[in-house]
């Protein structure tokens, strides 16, 4: 069967998001008023899989995050 | 003569430097591409560069290419991995070396000289230096700020210092943790380091401190 996937990685909290302090900064320079701003990564893709949320799973654990600092979650549906 | 593999792979760019201080620190030295084998060789360096245009996170995708399985029988067996810049991002992201290089603390591209303490001279990377001796060399990178959960369980080689010794916050150029510059595994066989060895083995690149890590490395394979 074939899903389609999105997978979310973060940093862990509390670790430092060099990247997301300069865009806030940015940001505030306009005159929005920004906080925690942090900048996960976002993947999408079709699977074909029998059990998708463990490869999902394994993909993350392996490969898209680094699981000293990040964290992940994913949204599976089936392609219509 | 002790001969040493400089793996290259899509992107890595400081492989011909490596080579060059490898022979001028007495051993054989030949640049391999990713896609061809270890065996013949007595141990192995990763060098810099930006492999896969460092997509994902810089080292990650070079960390799972297959040659990778030789270069880990290469640390199980105990023989001399090397990681340089590029080279020690790929060592973390392949679990050969503990910890994590996250983007700079201030995020961009920092390239100049710095001052290193030597803290452990035990590794074959580093018997040719004193305990507590301040070398240079510079580092080129924007991924080098070194994190670990449990600095206690790390064994530190290099820490970013003054010319003195001292291990500042302003000798810290990247954000990492306890300044560190360099690390090894426990057995010491494996050793990433962010500042450049090879740009710093010639007195006309303005150091030698460098070669004297290759020529621990060749020493120590010799016997």
């Amino acid at each position: 069967m074939k899903w389609k996937v999105n997978v979310i990685v973060r940093l862990k909290e509390g670790l430092n998001d060099p990247e997301g302090r300069v865009i806030q900064n940015a940001l505030r320079n306009l005159g929005f008023n920004v906080e925690n701003l942090r900048v996960p990564k976002y993947f999408e893709f079709e699977l074909e899989s029998e059990n998708p949320e463990r490869e999902a799973e394994e993909m993350c654990r392996k490969l898209l995050a680094n699981p000293l600092i990040h964290e992940w979650e994913y949204s599976i549906e089936p392609v219509s | 003569m002790v001969k040493f593999a400089v793996v290259v792979f899509p992107g890595t760019n400081c492989d011909f430097e490596t080579e060059r201080a490898i022979r001028k620190a007495g051993g054989e030295a030949e640049r391999v591409w990713y896609k061809t084998s270890l065996k013949d060789f007595d141990g192995v360096v990763l060098p810099g560069g930006f492999s896969y245009a460092d997509y994902l996170r810089a080292g990650a995708i070079a960390a799972r290419q297959e040659i990778m399985e030789e270069v880990k029988e290469f640390a199980r067996e105990g023989r001399p991995v090397l990681g340089i810049c590029n080279g020690f991002q790929v060592l973390t992201e392949s679990e050969l070396l503990p910890g994590a290089l996250r983007p700079n603390r201030v995020p961009r591209f920092i390239c100049r000289w710095v001052h290193l303490r030597v803290v452990d001279t035990e590794t074959p990377f580093t018997q040719f230096y004193e305990p507590g001796e301040v070398i240079r060399m510079p580092i080129a990178h924007a991924e080098g700020n070194y994190y670990t959960d449990d600095p206690s369980k790390v064994r530190v080689v290099f820490q970013y210092s003054d010319e003195k010794g001292n291990i500042t916050e302003e000798a810290n150029p990247n954000g990492s943790i306890m300044n560190i510059a360099a690390v090894a595994n426990e057995r010491g066989n494996v050793l990433g380091t962010m500042p450049h060895p090879e740009r710093a083995s010639d007195r006309f690149l303005g150091s030698e401190d460098g070669l004297r890590l290759f020529r621990s490395m060749v020493e120590w394979a010799r016997r």
